[in-house]
Formats: C-alpha cells, structure tokens, sequence
C-alpha cells in the first residue's frame, strides 16, 4: 500500500516535469522554424519568471498555509542584488553565462536571508497579521531601494540614501542603482533556456521539499499547529524553512527578470502591493498546494492580457470579467457539483486533489 | 438560476475572447486605417472602442476604396503608452496627438503620396508591458516606432529597437537613458536639460537669491530634473536653502516641506513635478500665508485646469515648458482645436509632443526618400542620417534640430500665468 503511494507520487511529479519539458522542446521547435510571432517569443522569459514565483509562493500558502503579500517584496530584493552584481561585474567577468549563474545565486541567497530575517519576526504571527505585515514588509522594500544611491569609482563603491550627487563619484563613476530610477543597462542575459532551468530547479527543489520528511513537518503545522507541536515538531524551524526557501525562489525569480529587460525600476506596477496580489492570484486559481495548477494558471493567465490585446481599451475589463469567471468555476460549490455530474471530471480528480 | 447566469457569463466572455482571437486583424485596422491606405478618415484608437462589427463594416467598406489607391503600400507608425493606469492621461493624449497628425498629414496627400497606418498598443506604464506592446507591434509590420510614452518603458523598449535597428522617436521619454541607442531619437528637453535650463534661467534673469526644491524622489522625471539643477545651482548667483523630497506614497500634505522652505527664507520654491501635487502645494502654502515665486518645468502645464483649484492662486507662477494650450499662435490654436474637436478634451504637453513626432518623421521621411518597401533596418539608418539634417517647426519648438545622439535642439520657454493664462516672457 505504502509502495503504491510512493510510486503515485513519483508518477505525478513526473508528469509535471514533463509537462514543462514537452512545453519547452515544443516552443523551440517553433521557435527554430519560425512559426512564432515576437509577442510570444517576447513573453516567453516572463512566463518563466511567473512560472517560478507562482509555484514559490504555493509553498507559503499551500503548503505551509501561512497568507504572504509580499512575495514581490523577495522578488525586489533578487531582481536588485542579482541585477547590481551583472552591472558592477559587467566587464570584469566576460562571460555572460557565468556572470548571470552567480547572479542568480547572489540573487537568490540575498532574498533567502531577507525572508530569514523578516521571518524570524514575522512567522509569531498568524493568518491576517501575518499577511499584514509580509504587505507592509513588501512595501519597505521597494521604498528602501527607491531611496538607495549605489555608485562605483575606481576607489570603490559609495553608497547613499539621499540622491546620487552626494555619492561624490570621481570623473570614472558610475552610479549604478540611481534611486527611483533604479538600475539602467543591464545586460540581457536571460534566455528561455535559462529560464526552463530554472523552473525545473524550482520544482525539484519544491516538489522534493514536499515528498520529504520536512516537507510532512510543514503540512502538518498547517493541517493542525497544536498537535503538530504536542508530538515534538519544531514549528519554528520549520516555518522558516519553508518561507526562506519560498523567498529565495522568487529572489531567483527576481534576477530572470531583471536581466530581461534593460531598465529596473522599483514602481508599485512591478514589486508593489499588486504583483503580490496577482501572483497570490495565479496560486489560488491554480489550486492552494496544488503546484502544476500553479504553472499552468500562471501560464494562462500571464498570457490572457497580452492575447486580448485586439480588445484595445476593453482588454482589462474583459481580464478582470474572465478572472472571476474562472474563479466562480474552480471554486464554487455548486459548479463543482455540477462539473462533477456532467463531465470527465473521473480522469482529472486523481491528480486534482494531490 | 444562479447557474444560468454563471454559464451565461461564461458564454459571453468566450466569445469576447474569441473575437478578440479573431478580432486582431479587424481592429487592428480600425486602429490605424490599415491595410488600405486610403483610410484616412478612419477613425482613431479612441473610436476602436466601437463595437467590433462597427471595425468589421469599415473594413468591408474600405476593401472596396483600396484598389483605387493602387499600391497598397504604407509606411507603419506604431505608438507605444499608458492607455490604461494611473499614467493614463499621458498615454492617451500621446495616442490622440499622434493620430490626429496622421489622420491630417493622410488627409493632405500622405507623405510623398504615400499614406500612413498606425497602430497604438497600450504599456501600462509597466517596462515589462511596453516591451511586449513593442513586440506585438513588430508582428503587425510597425516600421517607425513613435513611443514609449514614459522614460523608463522607452528605455526598456530602446533596447529592444537596438536590437532590431529600428526607428524610435520618443515624444516624451525625457531620461537620458532613452536615447543611448544611436536609433532612438527625441522630441522632448532631456531632463538634464530642463534642469539645466531652470537654474541658468533663474541665475541670469536674478528672479531670486534664496531658492527652495520640493520634488518627487520616487519619479523618475521628478528626481532627474532635481539632481541637475541642484548640480547647475552651485555655478548660479543663487542658493538652495532647502530640498525636500516626497513619494508617490504620500503626496498630498506638503506643510512640513513648506514650512522648512519658509523657515530657511527661501524667495522662491522651484518644483520640478507634475501638476496635481503642485496644485496643492500652491494651496497650501497660501492657506499658511507663505507667498514664494514657484518656477516649475513642463510638467507644470496644465495646472490651470486642475478641478476645485483656485486659480487665483497660480497667478504668477513661472514654468518652462515647451507647449502650452493657451498660447496664442496660429500654429497652437489651430490644434488645440482641432484636437478638441475629435477627442473633446484639452491637450497638454504630451500630445503637442506626439503631434509633433509624427510630423518630425514626415520631415525625415522626406528628406531621406526612404519608400515603404525598404527593409526596417534600412529605413532606421536613413532616418537617423536625416534627422541630423532636417529642421522642423513643430508645437513645441521652432527650428528643431537633433544631433546624432539623438538629443533636441529646441530654445525652452518660459512662461508666467498672468490673469489666468500662460504669457511668454522674454
């Protein structure tokens, strides 16, 4: 019985490695005989990003159960670190491929030991405080980095708080993060290769954490704290093991998109209040715990707005109208009984309720 | 019941999704006038808000105008803003200013004969947006970008157009940033410049000796303006006595940095912002009996229009900007109403400046003989050879010139509202 659950495991997580895998060979072969349109391939970097920081989150919320609102908060700090160390390195170390994989682990690390910190603190709290002030931690970040001078000069580096002429630069400065207006040229040295990577790094990361004997600590704090404590589990130890780890993949997250586009900057539209809500959205109606929903939902739902284009100023009403739509048809009790009595529902229901 | 109306909705958003599907060729028409260049009086991006049968019908009607016009061939303006968002007002008038050139410079004759599509896409204000409203853009043939609307979504978008050597003229993305790329051009002062321009006006004309700042440190517009002039200051007669930031957060109680300028003596509070903080701070400096000189820079336009705002209160108030709506040329008067006409709204700054883009690639165009059927590269490295020769009068300049690095030569002017208009001072 037990060897049959394990195998069932197994089977599911390789269907989500495949599912990934098959999405990535199909976009190349479309990409390599031409039959994608620049919007796609554009979008494609992005979806990965989306991709990661929605199956991150599910970590927080599905399955360790605590509510985070600042989750683009983590993204922030990745995207910053991540995107600061290429342009300071820019020509100290050539290789782009090298540059953006320490990157990618500075990025990482620096969002890891934010969300350490900020959870030793924070994890005390539960259920709407703890949203609370995850939304407030969020919005310190971006506010912090829309202050911080960063400048190099051949005598190093100058940091400041108020604005970037008291960096006092030599001739040979460069302000590298110009407060508000953020990092400007960084190289673009996110591929779509590299952002698949990434992806399947995430989910092995995750989906091992959850089939572990830690991943079964943190489930069983969500499913119930009190006796989860009484047989002797370190609730502590495993909050922040699963927070840290959530908020180190979205930092990771983080330097994809940084190396995406030329300019960063930290705006309320990108790490603000919204794109924590928005991926909190891709978790939720990809089904809490439930990790491919999450891919997927982040896939369809990244792409909707872009798609509806030909819409013009209708687009992000009819967004918004397929959004609660969509959430009505996944979440609501009487269409679950309805889907459940008119459709195939028997072949999904296996792998629905992971 | 309750089902019915579920699956009702359900219904009419897979159809609206599937029109969008299919809608994209026919809107995408009736936001430009494609596909046949004799579509001039085609109606713009706003009236794409009709219904998509209303697009399908123009487009039957027009097929049939098509073949008279022969060639089929047009050159592909795509513009690039926040139509939705809380830069809305910026994207929008860039859209209308932008359409209503091309609609007249159609209407005229085209370029050389030659008509022009146009197609807006919608950024968000978001960097990440603007370059996915770039790419869907490349996909419909744009071959001059007129865009983006802000400084950073250019700056993200520059790289891309880099990339393709494609033409760029940004009417509004001031940052220096913008125009690192050799392909991208733009029409706007640079914010340096403006900055620049601000403390030299104030130094030479001796308008004051003490000099206050209140800015937005969380703008990119805001903080640039400031970093320069604060930089000119130190060669000028004059002398910052205070500089006080605020941020996107909280920008609506401005008494602390007012009483600190007011406490410092300052003759004058310069205020490199947008108009709708300005308003207030105008209001309540007044109602704590503080009486400075305000000296703002371009996005001050527009402040006297601004909803439950004394304009008394304005009077007085000095600014540099290059387009105001009250001017009184012949040139200014004529769009304004005309633009008022088709999009029933005042313009500011931002559609004079798209307005003028569309007309400075006219001048390119010309002068370069670039045809239609040329690659996008190759129309990119004509274009930016011509830019260095052309001169244009526009809204927002007269005798404006670019240097290859894509910089305006444009004299800024300074305006003073007296008895509740914008008069030049010279």
């Amino acid at each position: 019985m037990k060897r049959l659950k394990l195998s069932k495991n197994v089977k599911d997580n390789l269907i989500t490695y495949g599912i990934v895998i098959l999405a990535y060979v199909f976009m190349q072969i479309m990409i390599n005989t031409g039959h994608i349109s620049s919007l796609l391939q554009g979008l494609l970097v992005p979806l990965c990003v989306y991709v990661i920081l929605a199956v991150s989150l599910n970590l927080t919320v599905g399955i360790l159960g605590e509510l985070s609102l600042g989750h683009a908060g983590f993204m922030c700090v990745g995207a910053f670190a991540g995107a600061f160390f290429s342009r300071y390195m820019e020509n100290i170390i050539e290789v782009s491929l090298l540059r953006f994989v320490i990157a990618i682990i500075i990025g990482a690390l620096s969002a890891g030991i934010i969300g350490f910190l900020i959870g030793m603190p924070v994890l005390r709290l539960r259920g709407d405080y703890l949203a609370i002030v995850t939304l407030a931690f969020g919005e310190i970040i971006k506010n912090i980095i829309n202050v911080l001078y960063i400048g190099k000069d051949s005598n190093g580096l100058h940091f400041s708080m108020k604005d970037s002429m008291s960096l006092g630069l030599l001739e040979d400065g460069d302000v590298i993060i110009n407060g508000a207006q953020g990092i400007t040229g960084t190289p673009k040295d996110a591929t779509f290769t590299i952002g698949i990577v990434l992806i399947i790094i995430t989910l092995v990361i995750v989906l091992n954490l959850i089939h572990s004997r830690d991943g079964r600590a943190i489930m069983s704090i969500r499913d119930n704290l009190i006796a989860a404590e009484s047989i002797g589990i370190n609730i502590t130890k495993y909050k922040l093991m699963a927070f840290s780890v959530s908020a180190a993949l979205a930092g990771m997250a983080g330097v994809l998109y940084s190396h995406n586009l030329s300019s960063l900057m930290a705006t309320p539209k990108n790490f603000g209040y919204n794109m924590s809500i928005m991926i909190l959205v891709f978790v939720v109606l990809g089904g809490i715990g439930n990790i491919r929903g999450s891919i997927i939902s982040a896939v369809i739902l990244t792409l909707l707005p872009e798609l509806l284009r030909g819409l013009s100023n209708y687009r992000m009403l009819i967004y918004s109208i397929i959004l609660i739509v969509m959430m009505l048809f996944n979440w609501s009790p009487k269409l679950i009984n309805l889907r459940k009595k008119y459709s195939l529902r028997r072949l999904f229901q296996k792998t629905g309720e992971v | 019941m309750k089902k019915k109306v579920v699956s009702l909705l359900l219904a009419a958003s897979m159809v609206s999704a599937m029109l969008a599907g299919c809608g994209n060729s026919g809107s995408g028409s009736s936001d430009a006038g494609t596909e046949n260049a004799g579509a001039e009086t085609e109606a713009g991006d706003a009236d794409a808000a009709q219904t998509e049968t209303d697009a399908e019908e123009n487009v039957d009607a027009e097929s049939e105008a098509a073949p008279a016009e022969g060639s089929g061939e047009a050159y592909k303006i795509g513009a690039i803003g926040p139509a939705t968002g809380g830069a809305a007002v910026y994207g929008i008038a860039v859209q209308n200013g932008a359409d209503l050139a091309i609609k007249e410079i159609n209407e005229a004759g085209g370029i050389n004969g030659v008509m022009i599509e146009y197609n807006f896409q919608d950024d968000e204000c978001d960097n990440e947006k603007s370059v996915n409203a770039y790419n869907t853009l490349k996909d419909w043939g744009m071959q001059i970008l007129v865009g983006s609307t802000t400084s950073g979504c250019s700056i993200a978008v520059s790289a891309e157009s880099a990339n393709d050597n494609l033409f760029q003229l940004t009417p509004s993305g001031s940052s220096v940033d913008c125009i690192k790329n050799d392909n991208v051009f733009q029409v706007c002062f640079t914010d340096p410049n403006q900055g620049i321009g601000a403390a030299q006006y104030i130094g030479s004309n001796g308008v004051a000796e003490k000099v206050a700042v209140i800015y937005d440190s969380s703008d990119v517009y805001s903080s640039g303006i400031y970093e320069k002039f604060a930089g000119e200051a130190a060669n000028q007669p004059f002398e910052i006595v205070s500089s006080e930031a605020f941020t996107a957060d909280n920008k609506t109680d401005f008494s602390v940095q007012l009483q600190k300028a007011k406490d410092a003596g300052a003759e004058l509070i310069f205020l490199p912002i947008y108009y709708t903080e300005a308003s207030l701070i105008l209001t309540q400096a007044n109602s704590m009996g503080y009486e400075p000189k305000f000296f703002g820079c371009d996005g001050l336009d527009g402040i006297l229009n601004v909803e439950n705002f004394d304009t008394a209160l304005a009077e007085g108030v000095m600014l540099l900007t290059p387009f105001a709506a009250d001017a009184e040329d012949e040139a200014t008067k004529s769009f304004v109403s005309a633009y008022e006409a088709a999009y029933g709204d005042t313009p500011n700054q931002f559609a004079a400046d798209a307005y003028d883009a569309v007309y400075i690639i006219k001048a390119a165009i010309e002068q370069s003989g670039v045809a239609p059927t040329d690659s996008v590269s190759d129309i990119c490295d004509k274009l930016k050879a011509a830019m260095t020769e052309i001169s244009v009068d526009g809204l927002t300049g007269e005798a404006m010139s670019w240097e290859a690095s894509g910089a305006v030569n444009k004299a800024p002017k300074a305006m003073e509202i007296v008895n509740g208009n914008y008069s030049l001072i010279q």
